[in-house]
C-alpha cells in the first residue's frame, strides 16, 4: 500500500505536474518509502508502454484536401465584403509580405524547446558549481569513495569512473538539481579545466548520436546510455569532451 | 472571413489536424466518423475563429473537436455516453510491484490498443489527451471543461483500470 498522504501526488509527480516544493517533498519521501517508489515505478512502466506502442492514429491522406475545401467553402459563405476574383492577384501581392513578416515574428518569438531549456540549466549548474566552494560535496579522487557517497542521497546509482588513464582526473562528486530532479554530478579535471558530468535516469533517450552544442562559451555534450542521461559541460574543447564520453561508453 | 483571416486560420489550425484526427478516432472508434468529426470541427472553428484571441491554439481547437465528437456520439449512438460512467469500478488494492510491473512492461501493442479502446469514453479521452497528445493537466481541464482535480482523478482511475485490464489478461495467459 502506498502512503495515503502521498498516494494521490505520486502520479502527478510522475507526470511532471508538481511545483518544485512539492516535488522535493515527494522525492524525499520516495527515498525512504519502498511502497511509494513501487507505485511510481508502475506509473512509469505504464506511461512508457503507452508512449512506446505508437497508438496514434494517422490522418487518412484524403482528409486534408476534404477539410481544406470545407473550410474555404465555409469561410466564403461567411465572407464580409468578399472580393471579386479579379482582385485576387492584388490581394495576394499585398498579403504575402505581411504573411512573411508574421511568420518571421512567430519564428523569432518561438518558445525554447525543452532541450534548449535543459542545456541552459546545465550550463547554469556548471557556472554555479565554479563559484565559491560549490564544486564538491565530497572531494575525492577515488571512485570507490565517491560512488558510495551518493548512496541513500539519490534514488539511483551513478556509474563513477576514475579516468586518470585517459587523462581525466576525478576530483570529486556533488549532488545537483536538473530537469526537475536531483542528479549526480561528477567533477573531473583536465589541465586547468573543470568538467562537470551530470548523470541521472531518463525515461526517454537522446537518440544514438546525442546532443552536442555550445552555449555562452561552454561546450556541452548530452548522451544516453543504459537508461541514464549523461551531460558533460566544460570550457574544455569539444573533441576532448568527446573523449570523456568515449571513456564512459566503453 | 476575409482572405488574410482565412490564411491566419489555416496557418493556425491546419497543423493540428493530426492531433484532431487522433482524438476524434479514439473518441468515435470509427475511421469514417472520425473524418466527419474532424471536418465538422474545422467548419465550426471557422465560425468561432473570430473569438480566438491567440494563445494555445491546439487546446482551443481540440476543445471544438472534443465537443463535436461528443455530440456526434450522442446523435449516432446514445447508449455510448450513458454506460460510460462507472460507479462500479472497484478500488483495487495496489498490487505488489513484482508481477504487475513485469506484465506492464511485457504488454504488446495489440494488448495496449485493445485495453485503451475498451475504456469508457471519458477515460479514453483523458489518456489520449495526456499520453498521446502530451497535454498538461491544465490543458486537459480546458479541453474537457473540468476542474484540474477532476482531471487528476479521472486520469488516475483510467490508468488504474488500464493496468487492471492488462494485468488480468497477462496473468490469465500465464
Amino acid at each position: 500500500m502506498a502512503c495515503p498522504k502521498t498516494k494521490d501526488l505520486i502520479e502527478a509527480y510522475g507526470d511532471g505536474e508538481l511545483d518544485l516544493g512539492s516535488s522535493l517533498e515527494i522525492e524525499r519521501h520516495l527515498a525512504g518509502c519502498e511502497a511509494c517508489a513501487a507505485v511510481l515505478e508502475r506509473h512509469r512502466a505504464l506511461r512508457s508502454a503507452l508512449a512506446g506502442a505508437s497508438l496514434h492514429y494517422d490522418v487518412p491522406p484524403r482528409l486534408a484536401a476534404r477539410v481544406r475545401s470545407a473550410v474555404r467553402k465555409e469561410a466564403k459563405g461567411r465572407a464580409t465584403g468578399w472580393l471579386p476574383s479579379w482582385r485576387w492577384a492584388a490581394v495576394a501581392a499585398s498579403v504575402a509580405p505581411l504573411a512573411i513578416l508574421t511568420w518571421a515574428l512567430v519564428a523569432l518569438s518561438k518558445t525554447p524547446s525543452p532541450g534548449d531549456l535543459l542545456n541552459q540549466e546545465i550550463v547554469s549548474a556548471h557556472l554555479r558549481s565554479l563559484m565559491g566552494n560549490h564544486l564538491m560535496d565530497f572531494p575525492s579522487s577515488d571512485q570507490h569513495t565517491v560512488k558510495p557517497a551518493f548512496a541513500g542521497r539519490i534514488d539511483f546509482s551513478p556509474d563513477v569512473r576514475g579516468l586518470s588513464g585517459v587523462g581525466f582526473t576525478l576530483i570529486g562528486g556533488r549532488l545537483d538539481y536538473l530537469d526537475g530532479r536531483p542528479v549526480a554530478a561528477l567533477v573531473y579535471g583536465r589541465r586547468k579545466h573543470v568538467i562537470n558530468l551530470f548523470i541521472w535516469p531518463s525515461a526517454g533517450g537522446e537518440g544514438a548520436r546525442g546532443v552536442e552544442t555550445s552555449l555562452r562559451g561552454y561546450n556541452l555534450l548530452r548522451w544516453s546510455r543504459a537508461g541514464m542521461l549523461y551531460s558533460a559541460v566544460s570550457d574544455l574543447n569539444a573533441p576532448e569532451l568527446r573523449e570523456l564520453r568515449k571513456a564512459f561508453e566503453e | 472571413m476575409d482572405p488574410t483571416e482565412l490564411e491566419r486560420f489555416e496557418r493556425t489550425l491546419l497543423p493540428h489536424m493530426s492531433a484532431a484526427y487522433n482524438l476524434a478516432r479514439w473518441l468515435t472508434r470509427s475511421d469514417q466518423d472520425a473524418e466527419d468529426v474532424v471536418q465538422e470541427a474545422y467548419v465550426r472553428a471557422v465560425r468561432f475563429f473570430g473569438g480566438f484571441r491567440g494563445g494555445n491554439s491546439k487546446a482551443w481547437f481540440l476543445t471544438i473537436v472534443r465537443n463535436t465528437g461528443y455530440s456526434w456520439l450522442e446523435r449516432s449512438r446514445g447508449e455510448e455516453l450513458t454506460t460510460a460512467f462507472d460507479a462500479n469500478l472497484h478500488d483495487v488494492e495496489d498490487a505488489g510491484p513484482g508481477p504487475e510491473l513485469e506484465l506492464l512492461r511485457r504488454a504488446t501493442r495489440q494488448e495496449l490498443f485493445a485495453a485503451l479502446e475498451s475504456l469508457p469514453v471519458e477515460f479514453r479521452e483523458a489518456l489520449v489527451l495526456r499520453e498521446l497528445e502530451g497535454l498538461s493537466y491544465k490543458e486537459i481541464a480546458d479541453v474537457s471543461g473540468l476542474p484540474i482535480g477532476t482531471v487528476m482523478s479521472r486520469l488516475a482511475r483510467a490508468r488504474q483500470r488500464l493496468r487492471q485490464i492488462l494485468t488480468d489478461r497477462g496473468s490469465k495467459e500465464d
